[in-house]
């Protein structure tokens, strides 16, 4: 048996090298190719258009200086003033602020909801569970203009229930509640499900109550994320325009980012539009990489 | 202290997985119970801790009924197979979370947890998190955690299930020793019929819900009240009808007393010998022996030789 093994182990050492190598290579080859692929796809789709706008946000321009089509006779300029003026604009400051802390408030009643709620699916058994679960997507399935109509006629000055939130920032906050809940359950549900019952069961046994235990064992390992969640929630919400475009009613006050953005781009000023577009995408960024760093911090404190 | 299980049922669907079940469990002892896997052991061992609930039948801790207690109640250290440490907490906060919950001063916690972590040698890793242990690690700082509430009755579910050979082995005999020092009554479910003979103190084994046989390891291996358990711990053939242990037997030259037979085959594992055989009845039996009695009888295939029981059995654990 031992002999039969150490002969089978020579034959595939000596054999390999050209094969091997030849594999290595074309494996190689698979992996540049299969890495364009998607870098070229996610450039088309993600990475130029968004340096486009960013571009066009912060004053960049080419143009041709005099005439002929030719290369050289091309130049840049940068006027980052357009992205000051842009900002000076009136109501542009108080979309942007608005937009800031009606995500932030959003996306956080939204994570501590997700958290209720993906408890309630995961852990309890009830008629009719199978179905909750699939209306939490809906808000994905829905075109948001669509939920933009259903708010106003249900909220709006015609309220069948008598609930008037046409025009107010709370009439805003459904909206965007609505369109985000789905990331804030999803993301926390499948870690919840994979949740070791012995950790909490430990934590009975050493004589700790239901909210110790929550609070000690079970939150912890949903933090993370609970975390991500949070900052796909706001991310979603700062950009979100179709739900809350109606229900805003167009005044200044109830106006947030992209509905501002919107409106510029009814008058036609698109460097300004695109100057608060990527004051909105910046904000997204930081609240995005803020919250997926501070994720993987904990996970990682976590471990496996 | 001492348990008391009577009549104990516990059904899932209609899955009887506990059924009535009846048996005590002395104060002190280090108790093993014993089964293949799916045999109700953990269920049986979470019905004491008050993790499930009973269908009938009640538990008695130290002559108190706690079937209707609430876990947090019954002062129990509870050890789980895949440890479930705290993951985000230290080791040291892992073991002081008992204490915690009891509301005791810091200063205590911290001497308490100084003591366990000394007891299951993990001072140097106080402030480690568990992802920073091994796995043999992660154990003795949940047994350390379990110990901290100075419980009634320590119950451990496979607590070495999860662990490589080499470790297992280790943790042990370290168990023993451990349980020497602390004789805090002490039940450990497994499904390893080796690990079993090694710590228990008492036996109890199950299978299909039922204890098929209760006592001392010793005397059940030598005396197994029924042919499960018999084949269940360790090795049987049959000998003029009989199942015997394999070690039981004896082989002697062609004209020594004993029934007559013939080697069919001869497997040597290292450590010992299988000599198969054909008996003048026409029956087949196999016999263990040691490499060394191998040696001496230095046998091979076709011969013939006689087989009898040994006259005192051995006990090979
Ligand atoms: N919560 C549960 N729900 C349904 N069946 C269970 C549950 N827990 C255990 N069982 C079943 O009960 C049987 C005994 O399980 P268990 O007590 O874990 O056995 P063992 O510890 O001996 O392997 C198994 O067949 C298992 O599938």
């Amino acid at each position: 048996m031992a002999l039969a093994l150490s002969d089978h182990s020579s034959i595939v050492t000596i054999t390999p090298p050209p094969s091997r190598r030849r594999r290595f290579v074309v494996s190689k080859i698979g992996r540049i190719g299969g890495i364009s692929l998607i870098a070229t796809y996610l450039s088309i789709i993600v990475v130029i258009p968004v340096t486009a706008l960013v571009l066009h946000g912060i004053g960049f321009g080419i143009s041709t200086n005099g005439a002929g089509p030719a290369l050289w006779r091309w130049s840049w300029h940068l006027s980052p003033m357009v992205f000051i003026h842009a900002l000076q604009l009136p109501g542009a400051v108080h979309a942007i602020g608005l937009s800031l802390w009606l995500s932030l408030l959003v996306a956080f009643i939204n994570c501590v909801m997700g958290l209720a709620i993906a408890w309630v699916l995961v852990r309890d058994e009830f008629p009719g569970k199978r179905i909750l679960d699939g209306f939490i997507d809906l808000p994905f399935a829905l075109p948001t203009i669509v939920a933009g109509v259903v708010f106003v006629f249900l909220y709006g000055p015609a309220s069948p229930l008598h609930v008037d939130l046409f025009e107010t920032w709370i009439g805003l906050m459904v909206a965007l509640l609505f369109v985000t809940i789905p990331f804030s359950v999803r993301a926390v549900q499948p870690v919840l499900e994979h949740l070791d019952r012995a950790d909490e069961e430990a934590a009975l046994t050493l004589g700790a109550g239901p909210v110790r235990r929550y609070l000690t064992v079970v939150l912890p390992s949903l933090a993370p994320a609970a975390l991500a969640g949070f900052g796909l929630a706001f991310a979603r919400a700062i950009g979100e325009f179709g739900s809350i475009a109606l229900i805003s009613g167009g005044v200044a006050r109830t106006t947030p980012g992209s509905a501002y953005v919107f409106m510029l781009t009814g008058s036609f000023q698109w460097a300004q539009a695109a100057a608060v577009s990527t004051a909105l995408l910046l904000l997204s960024l930081v609240v995005l990489i803020t919250s997926s760093v501070a994720s993987r911090r904990i996970s990682k404190r976590l471990g496996s | 202290m001492a348990i008391l299980l009577n009549r104990v049922t516990k059904s899932y669907g209609s899955r009887r997985v506990v059924d009535d079940v009846t048996t005590s469990i002395d104060d002190g002892s280090l108790t093993v119970i014993l089964g293949p896997s799916g045999s109700g052991k953990s269920t049986l061992l979470r019905l004491i801790a008050g993790l499930e609930t009973l269908d009938s039948g009640t538990v008695a801790i130290d002559g108190q009924d706690v079937t209707f207690q609430d876990v947090r109640d019954r002062n129990i250290g509870f050890c789980f197979q895949h440890y479930a440490p705290f993951r985000h907490m230290t080791v040291a906060k892992n073991v002081g979370f008992g204490l915690k919950v009891r509301k005791q001063s810091r200063a205590d916690i911290d001497r308490r947890v100084g003591e366990l972590l000394e007891i299951v040698r993990l001072s140097d890793k106080a402030n480690r998190y568990p992802s920073q242990l091994s796995g043999g690690e992660r154990q003795r700082m949940a047994l350390a955690r379990a110990l901290a509430i100075e419980p009634r009755v320590l119950l451990l579910d496979e607590p070495f299930g999860a662990l490589d050979a080499q470790v297992r082995v280790e943790l042990r005999s370290w168990l023993r020793d451990f349980h020497h020092r602390i004789p805090v009554t002490t039940i450990m479910v497994t499904h390893d019929q080796q690990e079993a003979m090694e710590v228990a103190d008492q036996l109890i084994i199950m299978a299909e819900g039922a204890i098929q046989q209760t006592g001392d390891p010793r005397h059940i291996y030598a005396s197994p009240s029924n042919e499960f358990v018999q084949g269940f711990l360790g090795p049987i053939t049959n000998f003029g009808g009989v199942p015997v242990r394999p070690h039981d037997l004896e082989i002697r030259g062609a004209n020594a007393p004993g029934e007559h037979a013939v080697v069919t085959a001869i497997q040597n594992f290292g450590f010992e010998v299988r000599v198969d055989l054909r008996t003048e009845h026409d029956t087949s039996c196999w016999v263990q022996l040691s490499t060394r009695e191998a040696e001496t009888l230095s046998l091979s295939v076709g011969d013939a030789v006689t087989v009898s029981v040994r006259h005192e059995p051995a006990l090979m654990i």
